[in-house]
């Protein structure tokens, strides 16, 4: 596997990690009731939403440059 | 004697060598932290009720030094990129900022939180004297609220010379916030925001205690399994950045004037170790801090 696969595979595992974290702070505000969890939340969501269009981006650019080994 | 295939396929493997021996040792690599995690998991699907502690490591760090590895994989790549590309200024910028961010890391792990952890006191109740220190442990508003049993109190310790002086009898401890207002619901959950230790000292006479110690690896299998997977963590860090460093240096420049891909190579087989390092802490960060 190439650096390139491999780092779309991790880039794979973040946004599946940002999306945990986003989820679990839903899950703690709504134990806690504390709203910076909330805040929390919103910011893992747009972490696994950016994180997602940079792994289309990077997939794409590779391709047309034709890194691919 | 030039050493073959560092940038030619070799024909029987169809891989040059080093990518080759790059993923032999990341297999070597799986298995030794998949035992580590595996320890982890075991150690506390067995541990007795109130003896795993939850909460104890500050998430907001965590989360950042999750954001910083994440972004050096980034700059890692694009710095592997760029000397695909030829652009030797582009990879000398995103090799730097890939240093950064491992020494960011490191700096954060080994200057911040495991200091913190060192300076944190927890001492663990005999069974039998629990009800004396019923004001700090909260044990009959547990039970009510269906929680898991209060065993030991926590803080800062204020006579530290009560850790080995056998002629001083008690330990004096700031307290935790559990422990300062046990029976107030807001602390029937852990707490994943930093709160400090309370103003409320606590004395506790050293024959009701069944053990005492700092946060170190001794104090529980938790902080035992904590100390060794991030610490082995953090040598691989440390191992990466230091190979970066060389990669940074003028000397890479020379390998780069003689044969670009042999360089490229080099950073992509690195920058391969580099993502395993990462992965492994995308697994961390959840199992220790979160759950």
């Amino acid at each position: 596997m190439s650096l390139k696969a491999f780092h779309i595979v991790f880039i794979i595992f973040s946004t599946l990690l940002a999306l945990g974290t986003g989820v679990w702070c839903l899950w703690v505000n709504l134990v806690e009731g504390a709203p910076i969890y909330i805040a929390g939340a919103i910011a893992s969501f747009v972490v696994a939403i950016v994180l997602m269009v940079y792994g289309f981006w990077f997939y794409r650019k590779m391709k047309r440059l034709g890194i691919i080994t | 004697m030039e050493i073959p295939y560092t940038v030619s396929n070799r024909p029987d493997t169809g891989l040059w060598n080093a990518k080759i021996g790059i993923w032999l040792f990341l297999a070597s690599e799986v298995m030794l932290f998949g035992g580590l995690f595996s320890a982890y998991i075991f150690l506390r699907i067995d541990a007795p009720p109130g003896m795993w502690p939850h909460g104890l490591l500050n998430v907001p760090v965590g989360t950042m030094n999750t954001a910083i590895l994440i972004m050096s994989s980034v700059t890692v790549v694009l710095a592997w990129a760029s000397l695909k590309m030829r652009k030797y200024n582009a990879y000398w910028w995103y090799m730097l900022a890939t240093i950064t961010c491992g020494v960011i890391f490191l700096t954060v792990k080994l200057a911040y939180e495991w200091p913190q952890k060192f300076d944190h006191f927890g001492i663990y109740i005999k069974p039998e004297a629990l009800g004396k220190y019923e004001q700090y442990l909260g044990n009959a508003y547990a039970a009510e609220k269906g929680l898991p049993p209060r065993l030991e109190i926590t803080g800062h310790l204020h006579n530290r010379a009560a850790q080995n002086d056998p002629n001083i009898k008690e330990y004096e401890v700031a307290l935790d916030p559990l422990n300062a207002d046990p029976t107030n619901p807001e602390m029937d959950r852990p707490h994943f925001w930093p709160r400090s230790a309370t103003e409320k000292i606590a004395t506790i006479e050293k024959e009701d205690v069944q053990y005492a110690t700092m946060f170190l690896p001794r104090h529980s299998a938790y902080f035992a399994s904590y100390f060794t997977i991030t610490g082995l963590h953090g040598l691989h860090v440390l191992g990466g950045v230091l190979v970066f460093i060389y990669m940074w240096l003028p000397v890479s420049k020379r390998l780069y004037q003689q044969n670009p891909e042999h360089l490229a190579n080099r950073v992509e087989v690195s920058g391969l170790f580099w993502h395993f390092v990462d992965l492994v802490w995308i697994f961390v960060f959840p199992l220790f801090y979160l759950l």
